[in-house]
C-alpha cells in the first residue's frame, strides 16, 4: 500500500477514456463498478465539454457479483454498439473489474460486433493514466493500421501528424493551433491531428505525412515509434516549449521536411527575449525555483527558466516514470540530483528542504506551496478548471514563450516591493507576513514562517542539527533576511557552522556564512 | 404510485464522496480510504480544487503485491496508518473508508480497525465503515460513516433528542433556538462537529431524521434503544413545520406552542418564497437519481412552489424513511428506482421539462441540448432545511432558470 494524499495521475482506464474522448467515432466500454462515472465529470466539468465522453460503464454493483457479470458485459457491448455505432471499439476494465477477471476485450472479440473492436489491457495496480492513454493510442492506431501497405508521399507541400494532444491535456487545444502555425511558417501542412479530433478513419491517413511532430512524447511516443517502423515516418525529437527549444524546433522540422528554415525564422516575433532582458526584469536574476511535472514539461520549463529568465533551477523532478532517463540528463545538465517519484509526500518534502522561491508544477505543488507559503505557477496537468482557460494560452511556440512570462513572473512579488520590504520589516501593511499586495486583500502569507522555521528547514535536516544552537541575536537577525531567501539563509548557516565546528550560531557566524556562500 | 424500476448503467458518485463534505462537518476526523487509484482520483477531482494546506483525507492506494496476500495487506495497513498518525499527531479519530477492491478482496476493514485502535491505546479512534460504488450511492457513504460512530456512543437512557443527517452549521444553530423555544430538551446532534464530542443514546432517546439518507444510521440507534419520530423532512416551510411538530408530539408539547414559536418564521419565510413562487411555477421539473433528496425536494418544489414534476427518479426507494414524504408528494408523471442512464435520457429528451436536476456528468451536455438544468450536488452541500433557508432552496431552483433568461447569447 501506499499513503497516498494527491496522485498526480488517474488510474490508466483514465488515459483510455482520454483517448476515447478525443476523439470522433469512436467508443469506450469500460467494465466498472457503479460510481466509476465520475471520470465523466472531469471532461463535462473541468474541461467543460459540451459532450458527455463516448464511455460506456458497466455499473456493476454488489449483488451482481453473486451473478453474471460477464453477461452484463456483453449485454453492455450490445447495446452500446446499436445505440451509438461507433467507428472503432475500446474495451476495457477499470481496478475493481480487473480483480474480478471476465475478460471484456475477449468477450467483446468473440461478439462479432462488425467493427474494430481494441482490447485494451490496462494494469491499473502497477500503471497510471498517462500511460493508459499511450497504449490506448497506440492499440488503436496498430489495429487500424496493421498490415496497410506504405503510401507513397512527395507530391505537393511537406506534410506532418501532430501526435499526442488529448482531452484533459495542459494546453492542448491552444498548442496545436501554435504548433499548426509554426509549421505553416516554413510551409508544412498539418496532415492529421490525432488522437484530439480524429476519427478511426482520420488514423488510416497517417500514414501520408512525411514525418510526425510528436508534440506530448507522454502519449504519443511508442506510437510515433511504431510509425517510424512500419511507415518510415521520422519524427520530431523537440518539444517546442520557450524560445530556444522553439527555434530548435523549427528547425528540426525544416529539416525532416527539407526546407529552409531561415524566412521563418527571421520572420518569428515574440516578446519574451525584451521582457527579460528589459530592466524591471533584472531582479529575476538568480531566482530559485523548484520544478516539477510530466517530464516534458519539466524539461521544457528547465531550460525556459535557467536560459531565457535567468532563474537558478534547484530542484527537477517528474512523476512520468516513463521518462526517467530523459529527466536525469537534463537534471545532470544542472547539477542537480534528480527527483523522480509518484509519492506527493517525497515532493513536499523536497521542495521544503530546498526552499526554493518559486516553484512551478502541477495542481498539486499548488497545495505544498500555500502550506510553505511560496509563491508558484502551474506548468503541467494534472490541473484544475481554472488551467483550462477561455483566452488563447498555449505553452507551445512564440505566443506560448509570451504566455510563460506572465504566468511565472506573476506570482512573485515585484521588484520595488521586494526592496522596500528589505529596508523596513514593521510597516503594517507591507510586511514579512504579508502576500505581494498586487495579488490582492485576500492573499496571504500563511506559511512563511512554516518555511523560515519548523519543519521547513528542521523536518529533513541532518542528525547533527540537533547540535546547533542558535543564540537569541542571531534568530533575531535572521528574521531580518527577507522571508524568500530567510530558509536559504538558515540551511547555509547552519551547514558553515557545522563544517567550520562552530556549535553556538552567532550574528557572528551568520555573517562568516553569508560572506562565505554569497546570496 | 406505479414506480419503474430500471437497471443499467447508473451515473452517480460512490459513497466515497460524501468525504468531502465529512471532513468539512467532523473537524477533528481523517478519512483515509483503502483503495485504488482510480478512489484517489475521485477524491481529488472532487475536493482539489481547492488548495489544502493540510488535507483531511487521503488513500492507502493497493499495489500488486498487496493483492497477492491477506495477511500483508493487514501488515501493509498497519505501517500505513503509523505513517499518517506520525505526520498528523493532530487527528483524534480515524476513519478506514472501505472501496470496491478493498470489499471484492475481502479486506476486513473492521477487524483492522479494532486492532489497529488497541494498538493506539486509546490515543486515536479508529474506525471503519464502507464507501464503496457497489454497495453505496453517493449519500449513502454518510449513512454507512455515521453507522460506524452510533457503536461508539455513550449510553445514556435519559429522554433526549438526537438529530441525525448532516446540517451546515448555521441551520443547525437554527434548529437548536427553534426546539429550545418550543421546549424540547436536551437535543443533540449526529454527526457532531468533534468526533471526540459523540453524543449520548439510549431508551430515552428520539430519532428525528434530518436526511432522508440515514436508514442504516436509523436502524443501528434502534439497536441501541432508540426509537425513530416519522415525519416528513425539514424543506420548505411545510416540511419543517411538520418535522418540528412530530418532534413535538414526540415530547407530548402541545402543537399550539409549536405554532406559536413557528409563526413568525414561517411568515417570513413565506414572503421570501413569494418572489421564486412567481418564476417557478408552472414550470415542469425532472430529477434524475442522486441523493434520495429527489423526494423532500419534489414535494417542496411542487406543493409550495408550484412545479409540476414530470419524473422524480431516486437512486433507491427506502419506504420506512420516505413513508411520510411519499403521503405528501403529488403524484409525478413517473416515479422511478435505480436507473438506465441512456433509457432516462431518451424519456428527458421525449418530457424536455423546463428544469432537469442532474449530477455535474450529465449537466453540461443537456444544457448543450438546450435543456435548463441544475446540478444536484449543491443541494448537498448548501444551506437549504428549515424556514429561514426556504427561500434560498427555491432560489437555487429559479437561478438556472433566470440565467437562462437573461444571458443574450
Amino acid at each position: 500500500m501506499q499513503l497516498t494524499v494527491w496522485t498526480y495521475e488517474g488510474p490508466p482506464h483514465m488515459g483510455a477514456m482520454r483517448i476515447a474522448a478525443s476523439m470522433r467515432d469512436v467508443h469506450c466500454v469500460l467494465h466498472a463498478p457503479q460510481g466509476d462515472t465520475y471520470a465523466d465529470l472531469l471532461f463535462t466539468m473541468i474541461a467543460r465539454n459540451a459532450k458527455r465522453p463516448p464511455v460506456t460503464y458497466t455499473s456493476f454493483q454488489a449483488r451482481d457479483l453473486g451473478g453474471d457479470t460477464a453477461g452484463l458485459v456483453q449485454r453492455t457491448l450490445r447495446e452500446t454498439v446499436e445505440r451509438f455505432r461507433p467507428q472503432a471499439l475500446l474495451v476495457g476494465e477499470a481496478c475493481t473489474a480487473e480483480l474480478i477477471q471476465d475478460q471484456p476485450g475477449a468477450l467483446a472479440e468473440g461478439m462479432d460486433l462488425g467493427i474494430p473492436v481494441v482490447p485494451l489491457e490496462l494494469p491499473a495496480y502497477t500503471r497510471k493514466e498517462n500511460w493508459g492513454a499511450a497504449e490506448t493510442f497506440f492499440s488503436l492506431v496498430r489495429a487500424l493500421l496493421r498490415g496497410r501497405p506504405l503510401p507513397e508521399r512527395g507530391q505537393g507541400a511537406p506534410k506532418a501528424n501532430l501526435l499526442g494532444p488529448t482531452a484533459l491535456g495542459f494546453r492542448c487545444r491552444d498548442d496545436i493551433t501554435e504548433v499548426t502555425k509554426l509549421l505553416g511558417s516554413l510551409g508544412i501542412e498539418v496532415n492529421v491531428v490525432a488522437p484530439a479530433g480524429a476519427s478511426p478513419a482520420d488514423l488510416l491517413r497517417l500514414p501520408e505525412a512525411d514525418f510526425n511532430v510528436c508534440l506530448y512524447p507522454e502519449i504519443a511516443h511508442e506510437t510515433c515509434a511504431w510509425l517510424e517502423r512500419m511507415f518510415k515516418q521520422p519524427w520530431t525529437r523537440i518539444v517546442p516549449i520557450g524560445v530556444g527549444a522553439t527555434v530548435d524546433f523549427l528547425r528540426e522540422a525544416a529539416a525532416l521536411a527539407g526546407v529552409d528554415p531561415a524566412p521563418a525564422l527571421a520572420a518569428a516575433q515574440t516578446r519574451l527575449p525584451w521582457y527579460s532582458r528589459s530592466v524591471d526584469s533584472t531582479y529575476l536574476t538568480g531566482k530559485r525555483v523548484f520544478i516539477f511535472g510530466d517530464a516534458t514539461h519539466a524539461i521544457a520549463a528547465a531550460r525556459v527558466a535557467t536560459e531565457e529568465l535567468a532563474f537558478d533551477v534547484v530542484g527537477l523532478g517528474t512523476y512520468s516514470r516513463e521518462f526517467t532517463r530523459e529527466l536525469r540528463a537534463a537534471a545532470e545538465q544542472y547539477g542537480l540530483e534528480p527527483l523522480i517519484t509518484d509519492d506527493y509526500l517525497e515532493v513536499e518534502a523536497r521542495v521544503l528542504e530546498l526552499a526554493p522561491e518559486l516553484v512551478l508544477g502541477t495542481q498539486m505543488e499548488r497545495h505544498i506551496a500555500k502550506r510553505a507559503g511560496i509563491p508558484c505557477a502551474v506548468i503541467s496537468a494534472p490541473v484544475h478548471v481554472q488551467d483550462f482557460p477561455a483566452r488563447y494560452a498555449p505553452q507551445m511556440g512564440f505566443e506560448g514563450a509570451n504566455v510563460l512570462f506572465d504566468t511565472w513572473v506573476h506570482p512573485l512579488m515585484m521588484g520595488l516591493e521586494e526592496h522596500l520590504i528589505t529596508m523596513f520589516r514593521e510597516d503594517i501593511e507591507f510586511h514579512d507576513e504579508a502576500a505581494p499586495s498586487h495579488l490582492g486583500p485576500a492573499a496571504t502569507r500563511g506559511g512563511a514562517e512554516t518555511r523560515a522555521t519548523a519543519p521547513a528547514d528542521d523536518a529533513p535536516a541532518d542528525v547533527s542539527d540537533e547540535e546547533l544552537i542558535w543564540d537569541m541575536d542571531a534568530e533575531r537577525e535572521l528574521r531580518k533576511i527577507p522571508f524568500f531567501v530567510r530558509g536559504k539563509a538558515r540551511r547555509n548557516t547552519e551547514r558553515y557552522a557545522r563544517e567550520s565546528g562552530v556549535a553556538t550560531i552567532t550574528i557572528e557566524t551568520l555573517y562568516d556564512a553569508k560572506a562565505h556562500f554569497g546570496r | 404510485m406505479p414506480l419503474l424500476r430500471e437497471r443499467g448503467q447508473r451515473q452517480v458518485f460512490c459513497g466515497l464522496a460524501g468525504i468531502v463534505w465529512l471532513h468539512r462537518k467532523i473537524q477533528d476526523a481523517f478519512f483515509l480510504v483503502v483503495g485504488s487509484r482510480t478512489c484517489a482520483h475521485l477524491l481529488q477531482s472532487a475536493a482539489g480544487v481547492m488548495i489544502f494546506a493540510e488535507p483531511r483525507f487521503a488513500t492507502a492506494i493497493l499495489q500488486d503485491r498487496d493483492l497477492a496476500g491477506m495477511a500483508d495487506c493487514n501488515d501493509e495497513l498497519d505501517r500505513v496508518v503509523a505513517e499518517l498518525l506520525a505526520r498528523r499527531p493532530d487527528i483524534g479519530t480515524l476513519f478506514l473508508v472501505g472501496s470496491c477492491p478493498s470489499e471484492v478482496i475481502k479486506l476486513d476493514l473492521d477487524t483492522a480497525a479494532e486492532r489497529l485502535s488497541r494498538n493506539q491505546q486509546g490515543r486515536v479512534r479508529i474506525l471503519a465503515y464502507s464507501g464503496s460504488g457497489i454497495e453505496t450511492t453517493f449519500t449513502q457513504g454518510e449513512d454507512t460513516c455515521l453507522t460506524a460512530l452510533v457503536r461508539e456512543m455513550p449510553a445514556a437512557d435519559a429522554p433526549a433528542l438526537l438529530v441525525v443527517g448532516t446540517l451546515p452549521d448555521i441551520v443547525e444553530d437554527q434548529f437548536c433556538r427553534l426546539f429550545d423555544a418550543i421546549g424540547i430538551a436536551p437535543v443533540h446532534f449526529l454527526p457532531p462537529r468533534r468526533a471526540s464530542e459523540l453524543p449520548p443514546v439510549g431508551a430515552g432517546t428520539r430519532v428525528l431524521a434530518a436526511q432522508p439518507f440515514v436508514g442504516d444510521t436509523v436502524a443501528a440507534l434502534a439497536e441501541r434503544g432508540a426509537t425513530l419520530i416519522e415525519a416528513p423532512y425539514p424543506f420548505g416551510v411545510e416540511g419543517t413545520r411538520a418535522w418540528l411538530g412530530a418532534a413535538a408530539a414526540a415530547f407530548d408539547i402541545p402543537d399550539a406552542r409549536v405554532q406559536d414559536v413557528c409563526a413568525a418564521p414561517m411568515a417570513r419565510a413565506e414572503r421570501g418564497l413569494a418572489r421564486y413562487r412567481e418564476q417557478l411555477a408552472g414550470k415542469r421539473i425532472s430529477f434524475l437519481p442522486d441523493s434520495q433528496l429527489e423526494i423532500p425536494l419534489g414535494r417542496f418544489l411542487a406543493r409550495e412552489c408550484g412545479m409540476q414534476l414530470v419524473e422524480v427518479a431516486v437512486p433507491y426507494l427506502d419506504r420506512r424513511m420516505l413513508g411520510p414524504e411519499l403521503a405528501l408528494l403529488p403524484a409525478p408523471e413517473r416515479l422511478s428506482e435505480g436507473q438506465d442512464v441512456e433509457a432516462q435520457l431518451d424519456r428527458l429528451r421525449a418530457d424536455r421539462p423546463d428544469l432537469t436536476v442532474c449530477g455535474l456528468g450529465l449537466a453540461n451536455p443537456l444544457e448543450a441540448e438546450g435543456l435548463t438544468t441544475k446540478w444536484s450536488i449543491e443541494l448537498v452541500f448548501s444551506p437549504v432545511h428549515g424556514f429561514d433557508q426556504a427561500p434560498d432552496l427555491a432560489e437555487l431552483f429559479a437561478r438556472p432558470l433566470n440565467r437562462r433568461a437573461r444571458l443574450a447569447f
